[in-house]
């Protein structure tokens, strides 16, 4: 792959033990737009800061939060480009799955898989990790899940959590607020709150991203007018 | 002859109430030459699921190993047993894999799903899956059991019935058959327990 000079692995062990090249990538996410998840006891919500470049930018078009099938969602912190690969081969893994047993793919099968890509990418030649950590939101027959997938490929399943920019003063905030009985809109009232904590200027539908997924086991982005329902209601 | 007569075979199983019962016979031949009667064409793959495969014995012995392998790693990946729908696509798609050039077997797949609800189908050699409600038929004997099943099934049978009225159709159909036969083979398995019995009938 590539010229024989770059065909050794760029991720290379330190004298400290560590993969400098995936700490960096670390740092790519944590410059990145905040974003957070919530579990609740009848579903998940995710959300994310939706900054665009400039007031000119079409908001419309751009979703940052998207569906690897229809019962689980994914949103990031990070390069929206190397997102995007990600959600592709994502989705890949799970249509082949249906495919082979004809049966919706279990949350914790995909983001195994989709680890196991983020993994490979630390050890292969001539290419380099992805600058991404995602939150992955389903729900399946073991009830709603919430993980978090590191560029090192390494995944953890959260009550809650927060990547990006504010992370260190969304996590505090979703330390003292998150109840393990919480319900699915007392949690995207929380999210909202979250997101506000660390948010620079005015928050509104256009800046932000809200997914969620109920027991009816179907993923969905909210709506504008949805998020201002929710946004009316927090004030 | 057929390659899939070369070894002969039966293999049938049926729907009870909560319950199912899959039975084969137990001939081993090499055409006409009887080689073995204690050849085993079921197999577990797990305590509800079970398959039982009819045709080139080879193949029957193959395509087992390759099965209970894929099985094994699903069940350690995602911590639990297949549901018998699921086990019967992953066969569908194994035998298509080798569309032209394919297991000269067909396979016959009985288990307890969800619910403990019976799930039966077979299918041809290149994994084409046939539900039914009621029995499933396969191998050189196919024809025979057709008929018997027809003839003796009854919807929503307890496990003694099922195991009798199984028991009864393959034995007779394989006394019409040269190549199938030397007794059976028979599991019922219900929710809590598997029930396996060997059949005694003509021995020729």
């Amino acid at each position: 792959m590539g010229d024989s000079q770059y065909s050794f692995s760029l991720t290379t062990f330190s004298p400290s033990g560590k993969l400098v090249q995936i700490e960096h990538a670390l740092t790519a996410v944590g410059s990145g737009q905040t974003s957070l998840g919530l579990k609740a006891s009848n579903g998940v919500v995710i959300a994310t800061e939706k900054k665009l470049l400039s007031i000119l930018v079409d908001e419309a078009s751009v979703q940052k939060i998207q569906h690897l099938t229809p019962n689980i969602g994914t949103v990031y912190s990070g390069m929206g480009p190397d997102f995007r690969v990600l959600v592709r081969k994502s989705r890949k893994q799970a249509e082949q799955y249906l495919r082979l047993y004809k049966e919706p793919i279990p949350v914790t099968q995909l983001v195994r898989e989709t680890a196991t890509v983020m993994q490979e990418f630390t050890q292969s030649g001539g290419v380099r990790p992805f600058g991404v950590s995602l939150l992955v939101a389903g729900y399946d027959d073991k009830g709603p899940q919430l993980y978090q997938v590191d560029p090192s490929g390494s995944y953890f399943s959260w009550k809650a959590s927060a990547m990006g920019k504010n992370v260190s003063n969304a996590k505090t905030f979703l330390e003292k607020r998150y109840t393990e009985d919480m319900e699915l809109d007392d949690a995207i009232h929380t999210a909202i709150l979250t997101l506000k904590e660390g948010f620079e200027g005015e928050i509104s539908s256009k800046n932000i991203e809200i997914g969620k997924i109920g027991a009816d086991k179907v993923f969905r982005v909210l709506t504008p007018a949805e998020i201002d329902d929710y946004l009316a209601e927090v004030e | 002859m057929s390659i899939f007569e070369y070894n002969g075979s039966a293999v049938v199983a049926m729907v009870g109430k909560n319950c199912f019962a899959i039975a084969s016979d137990r001939r081993l031949g090499v055409q006409l030459q009887t080689i073995a009667t204690d050849f085993q064409r079921i197999s577990k793959i797990h305590d509800h699921l079970f398959i039982g495969l009819s045709g080139l014995a080879t193949d029957v012995q193959t395509l087992y190993q390759r099965l209970v392998f894929r099985h094994k790693l699903y069940q350690l990946r995602e911590e639990r047993d297949m549901k018998p729908e699921t086990f019967a696509s992953l066969v569908s798609a194994i035998l298509y894999e080798k569309r032209f050039g394919p297991y000269l077997c067909q396979p016959v797949i009985a288990g307890l799903g969800d619910d403990n609800k019976p799930f039966i189908c077979t299918m041809d050699s290149i994994g084409a899956k046939e539900l039914a409600k009621d029995f499933v038929v396969s191998g050189t004997a196919s024809e025979s059991l057709y008929g018997a099943c027809e003839a003796m099934f009854k919807p929503d049978m307890e496990a003694e019935e099922l195991f009798e009225t199984i028991s009864q159709a393959l034995l007779s159909s394989v006394d019409r058959d040269c190549l199938s036969g030397w007794g059976g083979h028979v599991y019922v398995v219900t929710p809590n327990e598997i029930k396996e019995k060997i059949l005694k009938g003509r021995m020729d």
